[in-house]
């Protein structure tokens, strides 16, 4: 796996605040790779070094095997990027700002293309400002995929819009990179992460506290995952006696909850349901709760994340 | 060149759907010879000699007017707002310069800008039957110096000033004055020697004086300090609006 960005010991303070300390990571060609962690954790300061709208104050950073201070044409031509905060004018129609836009790479994609790819063709003649925010939102992933780049930056991509725009830009973001592009993006939702993510480093004031899978990350933690649900009646010994090891059984009146610790080869709930099943025992009301990265920061962090 | 032509002419939409420019720079220079040319159509203006001269010297106070106007507000207005908007931040990823983006807000003034006071010299020619004297490739030349000389004061403010309001507020108190002392509202024949002292700080002063004078038919040689002033202004004008350019 080639690595399309190289990160090792990027350190930047403002005045006497440190927004990133330290960070290492590497991303590889067609990753989805995210970076997740509360507002002011130093996502955005970090992409936007690697994006050469920041100046590190020390620390190597490779960008597409450029440094991003030195050579930002480069960076400029081959990569997309969707920023936090920027704007169009208010009354730039829709398939205006895309033409102009094309017009400043020597190759761009069809724009016509990515309209229709992007669900926006309905739209192509609006003013930007009269665009819902996952309008707006699409029009900027469509902007930053016209140079046809290889590396797409995401910054925030779903702050502030509901959650059915937000899944429609997920699946967007999956398709992009089944064309081969590798996405780096920052998210203050850990849902986002887990979901969208191949590899996520968890950020906390500056620093990553954890980077891996979102799999590895919840199974290595050892958090538990729980099924509750209600018996008619009592729940029989036989019950119990069956389930594998490494569960631990708790009954409140008629509430039954099962424990595990992870690292299954059998879901829990699937071996509890099965198991109910064949013992014939009617049951109602049963609910799992899986174990998920905001479990995760909380216990590397031991604080809930902030919105 | 691509990019500067679809620039331009987006840029050009842009402007034409904001009312606001759209009046000051097309409109606004033909009304104001309207309003005048009611007020004081029949009295001569001390130093011409008859009523369609005195009309006739308004046509290049007012083309003063609009570029003073126009090198002021809209060129301010569009760049501080593009920077605090975060317009500019959007295009400072793709590969578009900063030249690029400067040039094509400066034709597009530019042609808004010459609409404006051709539409004035129509105006002037059907209504008021002014004659014009001058030779129009000369007096073409001048409009084009003095508009572009002038166009870099709104990139410098846009620039330097901290936010989009100041920089508005710090041009409109740096363009009425001018307005009113440079001659391009009020005549200078009939200022105060006290007034006229202050006019001459005006760079403004220097744009009225250089179309006036061409307008008359005098020629560039009778008018080497206008030149040389707005020349300073000109180069001074293109390399600090480079210097001061701030994508945020």
């Amino acid at each position: 796996m080639d690595a399309i960005v190289q990160v090792q010991g990027l350190h930047k303070t403002y005045g006497a605040t440190v927004a990133v300390e330290d960070i290492s990571f590497t991303v590889g060609e067609g990753e989805i790779f995210g970076m997740v962690g509360p507002n002011g954790a130093g996502k955005t300061t970090t992409i936007e070094c690697l994006e050469g709208l920041r100046k590190p104050d020390r620390g190597m950073v490779r960008v597409l095997g450029v440094d991003p201070q030195h050579d930002s044409q480069t960076l400029r031509l081959r990569t997309g990027m969707q920023l936090q905060q920027s704007n169009l004018p208010d009354r730039i129609k829709v398939w205006e700002a895309l033409d102009l836009y094309a017009s400043f790479y020597p190759k761009p994609v069809n724009w016509r293309e990515l309209l229709v790819q992007l669900g926006l063709e309905e739209k192509r003649n609006t003013a930007f400002s009269k665009l819902s925010g996952g309008q707006k939102q699409r029009l900027f992933i469509a902007l930053a995929l016209l140079p046809d780049p290889q590396l797409v930056f995401l910054d925030e991509l779903t702050t502030g819009l509901d959650p059915q725009a937000r899944h429609t830009i997920w699946d967007l973001v999956r398709e992009i990179r089944s064309h081969g592009k590798t996405i780096l993006l920052t998210t203050h939702f850990m849902e986002e992460a887990e979901k969208l993510c191949d590899r996520v480093a968890i950020l906390d004031h500056g620093k990553i506290v954890a980077l891996d899978t979102p799999a590895n990350l919840i199974s290595s933690l050892g958090v538990e995952e729980r099924v509750t649900f209600s018996v008619d009646g009592t729940l029989p010994p036989a019950f119990t006696a069956a389930l594998s090891t490494g569960t631990r059984v708790e009954v409140q009146g008629d509430r039954v909850t099962i424990h595990t610790v992870n690292t299954r080869q059998v879901p829990l709930v699937s071996e509890v349901v099965n198991l109910l099943g064949s013992q014939q025992i009617s049951f109602h009301d049963l609910r799992t709760e899986q174990p998920n990265l905001e479990d995760v920061f909380l216990s590397l962090t031991g604080r809930e994340m902030r919105e | 060149m691509k990019s500067l032509l679809k620039m331009t002419w987006v840029e050009a939409k842009l402007f034409l759907r904001e009312p606001a420019s759209a009046f000051f720079t097309l409109i606004f220079p033909l009304l104001m010879l309207l309003i005048f040319g009611a007020i004081y159509g029949a009295n001569p203006v001390p130093g011409t000699d008859s009523t369609e001269a005195a009309i006739g010297a308004l046509i290049p106070a007012f083309t003063g007017m609009s570029i003073g106007i126009v090198g002021l507000m809209p060129v301010t207005i569009t760049m501080a707002t593009y920077r605090e908007n975060g317009i500019l931040r959007r295009l400072r990823t793709t590969p578009a310069s900063p030249l690029m983006i400067m040039a094509a807000q400066v034709v597009v003034v530019f042609v808004m800008t010459a609409l404006g006071v051709l539409l004035l010299m129509i105006a002037g020619k059907l209504v008021y039957h002014v004659q014009f004297t001058g030779n129009a490739l000369s007096l073409a030349a001048g409009f084009t110096f003095c508009s572009l000389s002038f166009f870099g004061t709104g990139f410098v403010l846009a620039g330097t000033m901290p936010t989009a309001r100041t920089a508005q507020i710090v041009a409109m108190v740096l363009m009425y004055p001018m307005l009113i002392l440079s001659g391009a509202g009020w005549p200078r024949e009939l200022m105060p020697a006290a007034v006229l002292k202050i006019s001459n700080f005006l760079p403004l002063t220097y744009v009225v004086n250089l179309l006036r004078g061409l307008w008359f038919g005098e020629s560039w040689g009778q008018h080497l300090l206008d030149v040389g002033v707005l020349a300073v202004m000109l180069i001074a004008g293109v390399l600090i609006s480079l210097k001061t350019f701030r994508w945020e």
